[in-house]
């Protein structure tokens, strides 16, 4: 199978206006009959599903938590992009664009990227019509801050609560759907597998959380909206129901899967301080802006860092980078952070951390200022770490934050199964190797609130449906092995918990397949999961029954599922004889360390193709630059 | 540091429930209240008993799953902390504690420590959002809007709608929860041409899912993880009358 993007053709610039010129409309009165199922409430799934029904269609929305509310969106603390260059600093349409494919490292579509940057602007007219109190100035107008890897102001904030306001705000539109009746929203369901009628997405089976059964829902189109896949890492800043299972179980039903090796290791989260760690925390990075990152000259130096004077420190980020200085793009970051800490030059009891200073800043701005720009991260690293970074410096390590790669999608945002189509961070679009800050939230809701009603709007007028309903055999072959499979993970009754097994599993992706990689550990990944997973499948116990709420059996679910993705990921790091972005291979690096990529030989998206027996398929999508120019990127 | 818990357990909405008492050793000052818990539930599985059930996901006390009353308290002793923010080295060796779901009837337990929240989805839908349907929207800074009313809207908005409130209040009211959605978009200027409706709506719906009356006790301020203050019930009652006035 040739994988095809659909990218319309044109200058840059105009696909999308002649895209949407070129549409192929449906009638309102048809738009009623369609049925459209919704997986997840993040922000890429709530303002799907709210701007969906607003034009009409019927959807059914899913979310594994209690409230669509909680999704793990809420969680985002620094920002989001947007061109609209209200500070008049030079940025624009084509800057962001650029910034964002250049951060990628060069390994995102172009067409793709180029829309994510024309529809920032909309978002946040968007949210603010909603009631998203974003930061204003004196005068009235928003702020901007900037972020990481950036040169101009581009990001939007609301405090450090970004993300909880952006979802509230969708979350507030798909309520007031579910009050007009357009919405059913389904709370505590976990889809567990997705059913294809003659080749096309037609429903999915879900597990009801509280009762343990298993339902089933007929739709005409399918939207995986169901996040990011760090968790496979075990520790990691994701919330702890964030997982791969849905996209997994589609993946099996034959959507391909992208990039999986393509993570991103957050530089600033607080450290791991014990064994019974259950996930990590990150320290927004706005905290760069103000904060300077350092560690002692000397490894023996085992002073308190206020003692540490000027001349026997390092801020070695300035050093290395003096035009970005703290503000390099996150990969480049964690990487050095890695590098320093290699040298027996971190900090802490562990040694696995360096320093964020604000001495200078507060010097300079005064503690009001520092006060008011990160107040409330100040307050969180102190709850957790019981230390003052007012007085002495934080201490910060680098943890698995977001994962670019995903379900491959083409520009509709379909994936290889007709029908079934991939939003926000489920999807592996518009980030590349390496995501830069802020632009998560912009590709969320880019995806659900300016494409995806007319790219699935497209793909329901082109097509013809038959009525298909929940007693097709298709429904029941896929209950029966959703039902199999839940039967067979509390019937094993080993030795092991499903933690002791997540917790190994995260070790070996950390170790071989986190921020630095080669050839060996990666082989010595693949062999190592795959035996874990055979172990998992004889020895692990899970407790209780399945016609009840129990969350051991859908970790079980969840964990049994990232054993799986593991090894692909770990083959696809492998596969890719190159350094790009979050995908550092040791054998590929220039003289100074830094990552070397190969445009020549793999400037394309590696898609997996699950197989029923053998390893998966690679078929790779080559990409073409015909607008920006493939440099090495440079930070110095 | 060890530990003595006493535990609600409850099989399900219609069983009876009760105390059940376990001792968790080497519990690190490090930990959070939540991680003592899964060291509990990993004791209790490889005894062959079934863990106990909590709502638990972001854990950096945002997204409002966590709901513990401890020893009383909703969320525990620290002001501003939800439970999942709460660290062991809040508590002593050799501490009692006794650990419950939140208590209400608009909020029936699931199961332990898992309760149904579902009532506060139910008074969102009745008129928590400002009518505005994705492709509408002004340019951004069309209308500027003073600082400070954002910044008051911001600290209304921050509500994580975890049903503290409802908990610690002696009559289980919803009236901070809703006075602060209602407050965060009456501060606004997108929130004026609904506000009415809106309070009118999300007051009744309020009343309909079982939650009773405010009678300034406050304690719902003092347990709030994001400290959010009363003066939006009192605000929410204003614009209760004036609603009402207006209607006839
Ligand atoms: C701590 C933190 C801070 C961040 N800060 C920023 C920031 O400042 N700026 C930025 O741009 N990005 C930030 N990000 C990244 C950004 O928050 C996420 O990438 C983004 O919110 C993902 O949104 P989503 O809608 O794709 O998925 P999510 O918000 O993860 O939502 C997934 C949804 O799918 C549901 N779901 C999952 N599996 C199933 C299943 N099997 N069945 C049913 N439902 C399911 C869940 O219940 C949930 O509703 C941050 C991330 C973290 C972890
Ligand atoms: S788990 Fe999210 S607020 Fe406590």
């Amino acid at each position: 199978m040739k994988l095809d993007a659909k990218e319309p053709a044109g200058p840059l610039e105009q696909k999308w206006d002649r895209y949407l010129k070129d549409l192929k409309l449906v009638s309102p009165n048809n738009k009623r009959k369609h049925h459209v199922i919704v997986v997840g409430t993040g922000l890429a799934g709530a303002s799907a599903a709210a701007t969906l029904a607003e034009l009409g269609y019927h959807i059914s929305a899913f979310c594994i938590q209690d409230s669509a509310r909680r999704a793990h969106s809420i969680a985002a603390q620094g920002g989001i992009n947007a061109a609209k260059n209200y500070p008049g600093d030079g940025d624009s349409v084509w800057r962001l664009f650029y910034d964002t494919i250049k951060g990628g490292d060069y390994r995102s579509r172009e067409s793709n990227v180029y829309r994510l940057a024309q529809n920032s602007n909309n978002i946040i007219d968007q949210c603010v019509a909603q009631g998203v109190p974003f930061a204003r100035e004196y005068g009235g107008y928003l702020a901007n801050r900037s972020f990481g890897g950036a040169q101009v102001s581009r990001t939007f904030y609301a405090r450090g609560q970004t993300g909880q306001q952006l979802l509230l705000g969708a979350y507030s539109a798909l309520s007031r759907q579910v009050s007009a009746g357009n919405i059913d929203m389904y709370a505590r369901r976990e889809m567990l597998d997705l059913v294809v009628v003659d080749g096309k997405a037609r429903g999915i089976i879900t597990r009801n959380l509280v009762t343990g059964e298993l339902e089933r829902y007929a739709a005409d189109a399918v939207l995986l909206c169901t996040g990011g896949y760090g968790n496979v890492y075990f520790l990691s800043t994701n919330a702890k129901n964030s997982n791969v299972t849905a996209a997994w179980r589609c993946y099996k039903r034959g959507a391909f899967f992208a990039n999986g090796c393509f993570t991103q290791i957050h530089p600033t989260c607080i450290p791991v301080h014990g064994d019974y760690q259950s996930k990590l925390t990150l320290m927004s990075e706005s905290l760069r802006n103000d904060g300077r990152v350092w560690v002692p000259k000397n490894p023996e130096d085992s002073r308190p860092p206020q003692q540490i004077p000027e001349e026997d420190r390092d801020y070695y980020l300035e050093r290395k980078y003096p035009s970005f200085g703290n503000l390099v793009p996150r990969d480049v970051a964690s990487r050095n952070a890695k590098y320093v800490t290699d040298e027996g030059r971190g900090v802490g009891a562990t040694g696995l951390s360096v320093y964020l200073d604000f001495r200078d800043s507060i010097k300079r701005l005064g503690r009001d200022v520092i006060s008011q720009r990160y107040g409330n991260l100040f307050e969180m690293y102190e709850r957790i770490t019981d230390d003052n970074p007012y007085q002495v410096p934080m201490r910060i390590y680098p943890a698995v934050h977001y994962t670019m790669g995903g379900t491959w999608v083409d520009y509709n945002l379909m994936t290889t199964v007709p029908g079934l189509f991939c939003l926000g961070e489920a999807n592996f679009s518009d980030h590349g190797a390496n995501r830069l800050g802020a632009s998560a939230l912009m590709q969320g809701l880019s995806d659900g609130y300016f494409v995806i009603p007319y790219t699935m709007g497209q793909y329901i007028a082109g097509e013809s449906f038959q009525a298909v309903d929940t007693e097709h055999d298709a429904f029941k072959e896929a209950e029966n092995a959703s039902r199999e499979r839940l039967s067979k993970l509390l019937s094993i009754n080993g030795n092991k918990t499903v933690l002791q097994f997540h917790k190994e599993l995260g070790q070996f992706m950390w170790d071989y397949v986190g921020m630095s990689r080669n050839s060996e550990g990666l082989k010595k990944a693949i062999s190592g999961i795959s035996a874990l997973k055979e172990s998992f499948w004889n020895d692990v116990r899970v407790p209780g029954s399945n016609d009840t709420l129990n969350k051991s059996l859908e970790f079980a679910g969840r964990v049994a599922d990232f054993l799986e993705l593991g090894e692909v990921m770990a083959r696809d790091a492998l596969e890719r004889e190159e350094s790009c972005g979050g995908h550092f291979r040791e054998e590929y690096q220039t003289p100074e360390g830094e990552a070397l990529r190969n445009d020549d030989d793999f400037a394309y998206v590696a898609a997996w193709e699950h197989q029923e027996s053998g390893p998966a398929v690679l078929h790779k999508e080559k990409l073409a630059f015909e607008n920006v120019k493939l440099t090495q990127r440079s930070y110095k | 540091m060890t530990i003595y818990l006493n535990v609600w357990r409850q099989e399900g909405p219609d069983k009876p429930g009760r105390f059940e008492t376990y001792t968790v050793p080497d519990v690190s000052p490090d930990m959070s209240f939540l991680e003592m818990f899964d060291v509990l539930n990993e004791q209790l599985t490889l005894e062959g008993k079934e863990p106990v059930e909590f709502d638990h996901d972001c854990r950096e006390g945002i997204c409002g799953s966590c709901n513990m009353v401890i020893n009383g308290q909703a969320h525990g002793p620290n002001a501003r902390t939800a439970t999942c923010q709460l660290h062991m080295r809040s508590f002593k060796d050799g501490d009692t504690l006794f650990v419950e779901p939140w208590r209400a009837s608009a909020f029936p337990v699931i199961k332990d420590l898992v309760v149904d929240r579902d009532a506060f989805d139910r008074i969102m839908e009745a008129g928590g959002y400002v009518s505005v349907n994705t492709g509408n929207a002004p340019d951004a800074n069309s209308i500027p809007i003073d600082k400070v009313a954002a910044d008051s809207a911001m600290d209304y908005a921050a509500c994580i709608g975890c049903g503290a409130c409802v908990a610690a209040c002696p009559n289980a009211s919803a009236s901070l929860f809703v006075g602060a959605k209602l407050a965060h978009l009456s501060l606004l200027p997108q929130g004026q041409p609904e506000r009415n409706r809106r309070v009118v709506n999300m007051v009744h719906q309020m009343k309909e899912e079982g939650f009773g009356d405010c009678s300034n006790h406050a304690e719902c301020e003092a347990v709030c993880p994001k400290g959010i203050s009363i003066a939006g019930i009192a605000a929410m009652r204003r614009d209760y009358v004036k609603a009402m006035l207006a209607a006839d």
